[in-house]
């Protein structure tokens, strides 16, 4: 359930935001989770209620944005969209590629009031 | 302005206008304070050139014997050190402790994985001296940790022959992010339906670069193989 970690770390990003603008409350924020970083939205969903009670996102608007799995091979240069992180190059079958997409899990924005 | 389409308002749309004044660009990797202090552990490390070690492995695999024969065999040419992580007892502590070499015991309570934050306070009372190899021995969970850099040099993931060779498509983002895959208890291969060939193609399916060692830490056997690969990456670690 390491969800609950995720999720704790952004209310402690969210925290240092909002002494910074000298706000108590967020009424919004939104999250980039990849759909291959490793992080179950249901998860997330669950640990997220718990997390933000009583904090400065407590009934702040959540909105994911879930950028999806994409590779580009390292032999040929296909460029394809992943499933799983060890789906394989669908042109010349190497296990060789960059994630180019997919892994992203960061804050991008919160509104305020 | 719109954030939403950059217009100046004044008009009716099927979005609600918000004002981009209302809105803060904050831009920060959520593991960021994690990764900040993985950085600071790494350079502890460097500074000391201490070769420090992530273990992680499902509960069962096998690590606190690895480490038990490994630290008997070898602590008269190399100095060690030990973090343990589990949720509760002191457990393997004490059988590391055992063999003579220091050892930090950290209980997560429900915590599934360590994080960076932990090892650092692990770190003020452990003292590893210069020039040794500290073994973090992980959570056993092969998914929560996998997230979390402690500021290792290398993670070295643990798996044995009487889980599945299927493991590292099921649980692919800490075979994705380890350097190094053991197999250990190769000496009950005669008797479990475990196939090493089909393990080590699947491990390489997720990550091509994972080098693979196959040791039995009961009866010795391919230790050495473990041996010497702690001994390159240690002498590496001292002339950088």
């Amino acid at each position: 359930m390491h969800e609950l970690s995720i999720a704790m770390g952004i209310v402690e990003i969210a925290d240092k935001e909002a002494l910074k603008a000298g706000v108590s409350k967020f009424n919004g924020i939104e999250l980039v989770i990849g759909e291959l970083s490793g992080v179950e939205l249901a998860s997330f969903d669950f640990a997220w209620q718990q997390a933000i009670k009583g904090t400065v996102l407590d009934a702040s608007k959540l909105e994911i944005i879930r950028p999806p799995g994409m590779g580009k091979c390292l032999d040929c240069g296909c460029e394809f969209p992943m499933q799983q992180i060890y789906d394989i190059c669908p042109s010349c079958h190497s296990y060789f590629k960059d994630i180019t997409s997919g892994k992203e899990l960061r804050v991008k924005s919160l509104l305020l009031d | 302005m719109c954030v939403s389409c950059g217009c100046g308002g004044g008009h009716s749309h099927d979005h609600e206008h918000i004002d981009s004044s209302k809105i803060i660009d904050v831009e920060k990797d959520i593991l960021h304070q994690n990764n900040l202090l993985a950085e600071r552990n790494r350079g502890y490390f460097d500074a000391k050139e201490i070769l420090c070690l992530n273990l992680v492995s499902s509960p069962g695999s096998g690590k606190t014997s690895l480490l038990e024969k490994t630290l008997t065999d070898l602590k008269d040419t190399i100095p060690f050190a030990v973090i343990e992580g589990d949720q509760q007892t002191t457990n393997d502590a004490d059988r590391i402790h055992a063999t003579g070499t220091k050892v930090t015991q950290i209980n997560t309570g429900k915590g599934c994985h360590l994080d960076a934050h932990m090892v650092y306070h692990a770190l003020q009372g452990l003292k590893p001296v210069s020039e040794s190899i500290l073994f973090i021995e992980n959570v056993g969970n092969l998914v929560c940790p996998a997230m979390f850099d402690l500021g290792e040099k290398y993670r070295v993931v643990v798996m044995s022959v009487t889980e599945g060779d299927d493991k590292p498509l099921k649980y692919p983002d800490m075979f994705y992010s380890s350097h190094l895959c053991v197999i250990n208890k190769i000496d009950l291969l005669p008797y479990v339906p475990f196939s090493i060939e089909k393990a080590k193609e699947n491990a390489r399916r997720v990550n091509p670069n994972l080098e693979i060692i196959e040791v039995s830490s009961l009866t010795g056997e391919g230790m050495h193989q473990w041996y010497d690969w702690l001994k390159v990456k240690q002498q590496q670690t001292a002339e950088v």
